[in-house]
């Protein structure tokens, strides 16, 4: 059960406001797709939903945005204890140079788990989630950047999916990928979204016509629009929206 | 065809880079010719193994050990004292500081590293050595404990700042994914970053080693001129390198044999030192490819 | 208590640390610097500056030390400056990739972490010695510019590399041959980060002490030198001398002159560091 809410969303760095007043909620167990040309803002708001803005020092945010009811900008709020609910996964992969085992162990000992069968049970489940199990169970202790990088981004998602988030973000998680990595991912997805909340930023048109069930445009800071996928890729009650995904700009 | 005038230039220019390579082949050379005239006179099983140093007495021994002892002494305290502090600060200014804090506070680390050494020497000698001796019984004027401190302080920023450089080598994605997962920046710093960049560290920690055994003007001041085989740092110790500047200070004929035992103590100065100067390069071209 | 909040308390106490540590070398450096203007302060007057060494502390001044300073600061950067900005040119422009220089590249990292002293036993068999300068400012100087160039090198590398290329492409591309192009537009583009490489490696000459020991420099020298030729004490010299001696006299002389030294040093540095901010403000087009 987690759904997603933000209201009247601003978000500035230093002099420049990048996010305008931003309302919208997402629902559990779905996958929201935002889109929209680069600098809309998309990228930015989605890092606000674990606040992985936080270390840049301009950084500021107004209005709420909760998650079941709870502001997660609150005051009590521990940012670690959120972003081991809200997970995410990013552009490039990006594998710590440890092992294959050591990279999806790493969010359970952050934790200070030392139950060593627990972790190993952890691992390995991690890995066939994310379909990668078959591919590496024999080479656990070899490096993760020895694997290819579509192999890279799903060991990604099992370090994710690892700590057991209710959320995962994803920001463009295919576009350094080839295409046959890339539909894997999209596959993985659309698994995925049975039991966790995903929101994904994305390029590709196509990508979120194919694995979202809602979509949010974005443009020069504003939510433009917000529906159903079948309706803003059908039926797009906006002109700018319309533009952009029948490609006249972007 | 390249014009003549632009050939003579690019000469010229090669020459200058020539100059350098002359350099270290006079170095060899001049640290070779002089100690092999040393080495003719003292057996090198009695160099490397005579546990007692007395070439400017009557009764005469050239074993290198207490010198060697007293550099070892003096660079281990430096480094006890420069790698907490180097390794904590680099750590701090890369992944804790405002920018502004970083921004401000180089200018002034850098300060510290252009104090000349021979400042740092009396700084040993005035304050550090009767600040340490009000609570520490038994230290004497001159001791290895005040001159390595002193040591340490000195290399600290050269540390800090080359293990800074190679923890911001390291690319911002490796943070954002620990940070996704719920690392706090202490996590992230110690288990990813300080990992990633761990070569890139060891190097900073041997050039402080390297440039520690290499230090004269503190020890000369402020560790003594008695060339003891010990380990107590509260004792007077000499380095290699001040024994090269107590005889330099005093009157002795070229030729003689006290005039070859300074190349002789150079020549193992110049090992040790391009031992480390070598792998540090060897690590650093290393994990330069790395990222590239 | 949670592993978290353990985390978390470890987290802001590092901080606390890292900021302790970072403050430790400057609360040092305050410390010390207060220590010495209480000793050397009261010393300094317009005598120190212009009397002659003494062997009565209270009579003894600084004149010859600092006029020796002067002397190799100036002979160290017209032999140091010319050999290490072109060796620097050649590793930058011309010698990309040939064999020559991978030698001299892997030479200069090596000889930048070679002692100081051991420079000072190269500068008396080969400068004292060999060309028979005698413990002369020419022979300290020479020994000081070996010591330094690496350090020149390395920053004119550094500089010429931050200009962008194209403006190397622009001047290529209007028919300029190679030298006309480094002469016009790379040196002047990247003068400001050589300016500040080279002040910095003098100011390390300056404040060279051992070298100069085991070339020969005297501690006790009555007169200001008239030419190259002459010998020569330097004020880390005279710091040392005064330093080695145990009356306290002398070490409040000691820490005259290090005011008078960390001064020098201090200005050189801060020019440099001001070039080199308004040179990075420029050099980002």
């Amino acid at each position: 059960m987690k759904f997603i809410e933000a209201k009247d969303v601003n978000v500035y760095y230093g002099d420049n406001h990048v996010l305008h007043d931003i309302n919208l909620s997402m629902k559990e167990n779905t996958v929201t797709a935002f889109i929209g040309p680069s600098g809309c803002g998309k990228s930015t708001f989605l890092r606000t939903l674990n606040r992985m803005n936080d270390y840049i020092d301009t950084f500021r945010l107004t209005g709420k945005l909760e998650i079941d009811g709870k502001n997660i900008y609150g005051k009590k709020v521990k940012v670690e204890e959120l972003r081991q609910e809200v997970g995410m996964v990013f552009q490039k992969p990006n594998p710590f140079p440890k092992t294959i085992f050591e990279n999806v162990a790493y969010g359970l000992k952050i934790q200070g788990n030392k139950d060593k069968d627990f972790i190993e049970e952890r691992v390995e489940k991690s890995l066939k989630q994310s379909a990668l199990w078959g591919e590496v169970k024999d080479k656990l202790h070899n490096s993760a950047l020895s694997l290819s990088g579509g192999q890279q981004q799903r060991l990604c998602i099992a370090r994710t999916l690892a700590v057991k988030p209710t959320i995962i973000l994803m920001d463009e998680p295919a576009s350094a990928l080839d295409p046959i990595s890339t539909a894997k991912i999209e596959e993985l997805i659309s698994e995925l979204k049975a039991s966790y909340t995903i929101v994904i930023v994305t390029h590709n048109m196509q990508q979120a016509a194919r694995i979202s069930d809602r979509t949010a445009f974005f443009y020069l800071g504003n939510l433009i629009e917000y529906d159903k996928t079948t309706e803003i890729f059908t039926n797009p009650k906006n002109k700018q929206t319309e533009n952009y995904i029948t490609g006249r700009f972007g | 065809m390249k014009k003549p005038f632009e050939r003579f230039i690019e000469g010229g220019l090669a020459l200058s880079g020539v100059v350098t390579i002359l350099t270290t082949l006079a170095i060899i050379w001049v640290l070779l010719s002089e100690s092999w005239g040393f080495f003719r006179e003292v057996s090198i099983v009695s160099f490397l193994t005579d546990t007692e140093w007395t070439p400017l007495f009557t009764n005469k021994h050239y074993g290198i050990l207490p010198l060697l002892s007293g550099t070892v002494l003096t660079t281990l305290i430096a480094l006890l004292t420069a790698l907490p502090f180097g390794i904590t600060i680099s750590v701090y200014l890369s992944e804790y500081a405002p920018k502004k804090f970083r921004q401000s506070i180089k200018p002034a680390l850098e300060t510290l590293a252009a104090v000349p050494t021979v400042v740092y020497g009396f700084f040993a000698l005035t304050v550090v050595t009767p600040f340490l001796q009000s609570f520490i019984p038994g230290l004497s004027t001159f001791n290895a404990l005040s001159a390595g401190i002193v040591m340490g302080i000195m290399i600290i920023p050269l540390i800090a700042s080359m293990s800074e450089d190679a923890l911001r080598a390291v690319p911002k994605s490796l943070r954002e994914a620990s940070y996704g997962m719920g690392a706090t920046r202490f996590q992230t710093a110690f288990k990813v970053v300080v990992p990633a960049a761990s070569s890139g560290i060891i190097v900073s920690v041997i050039l402080g080693i390297s440039r520690a055994i290499g230090e004269t003007m503190v020890v000369a001041i402020a560790a003594g001129q008695q060339p003891t085989l010990t380990l107590d740092p509260r004792d007077a110790v000499e380095t290699i390198t001040a024994y090269i500047v107590q005889v330099s200070l005093g009157d002795v004929q070229h030729g003689s044999i006290e005039y070859k035992t300074i190349f002789a103590a150079g020549i193992s100065l110049f090992v040790f030192t391009f031992i480390l100067n070598h792998i540090s390069y060897r690590l650093k071209k290393k994990y330069q490819e790395q990222y590239e | 208590m949670s592993s978290l909040r353990i985390n978390r308390i470890i987290d802001k106490g590092f901080q606390y640390v890292g900021i302790f540590a970072t403050l430790f070398g400057l609360i040092m450096l305050a410390i010390f610097l207060f220590n010495i203007l209480g000793d050397g302060l009261s010393r300094i007057d317009w005598d120190f500056l212009t009397n002659l060494p003494s062997r009565r502390a209270s009579k003894a001044g600084i004149l010859t030390a600092w006029v020796g300073t002067v002397w190799i600061m100036i002979l160290t950067a017209l032999i140091a400056i010319p050999l290490g900005v072109s060796a620097g040119i050649y590793l930058q422009e011309y010698g990309t990739k040939n064999k020559l220089a991978t030698i001299i590249e892997v030479n200069i990292s090596n000889l930048a972490g070679v002692p100081s002293i051991i420079y000072g036993l190269l500068g008396l068999e080969i400068f004292v010695r060999l060309m028979n300068m005698g413990s002369s400012l020419l022979a300290g100087a020479c020994t000081l510019s070996l010591l330094i160039l690496p350090v020149i090198i390395v920053a004119t590398r550094e500089a010429m590399k931050a200009v962008p290329n194209s403006l190397r492409e622009a001047s290529y591309g209007m028919g300029a041959t190679k030298w006309q192009t480094t002469w016009y537009q790379i040196l002047p583009a990247a003068s400001g980060g050589i300016i500040t490489g080279v002040i910095l490696a003098l100011s390390r000459a300056v404040g060279e002490t051992a070298p100069l020991i085991v070339i020969g420099a005297l501690a006790y020298v009555p007169f200001v030198p008239q030419t190259p030729l002459d010998e020569f004490t330097v004020l880390p010299m005279q710091i040392f001398n005064w330093v080695s001696r145990p009356q306290k006299d002398f070490l409040e002389n000691g820490a005259a002159a290090i005011i008078v030294l960390l001064l020098i040093t201090f200005c050189m540095n801060g020019i440099a560091i001001y070039f080199r901010n308004k040179w990075q403000k420029k050099i980002n087009w």
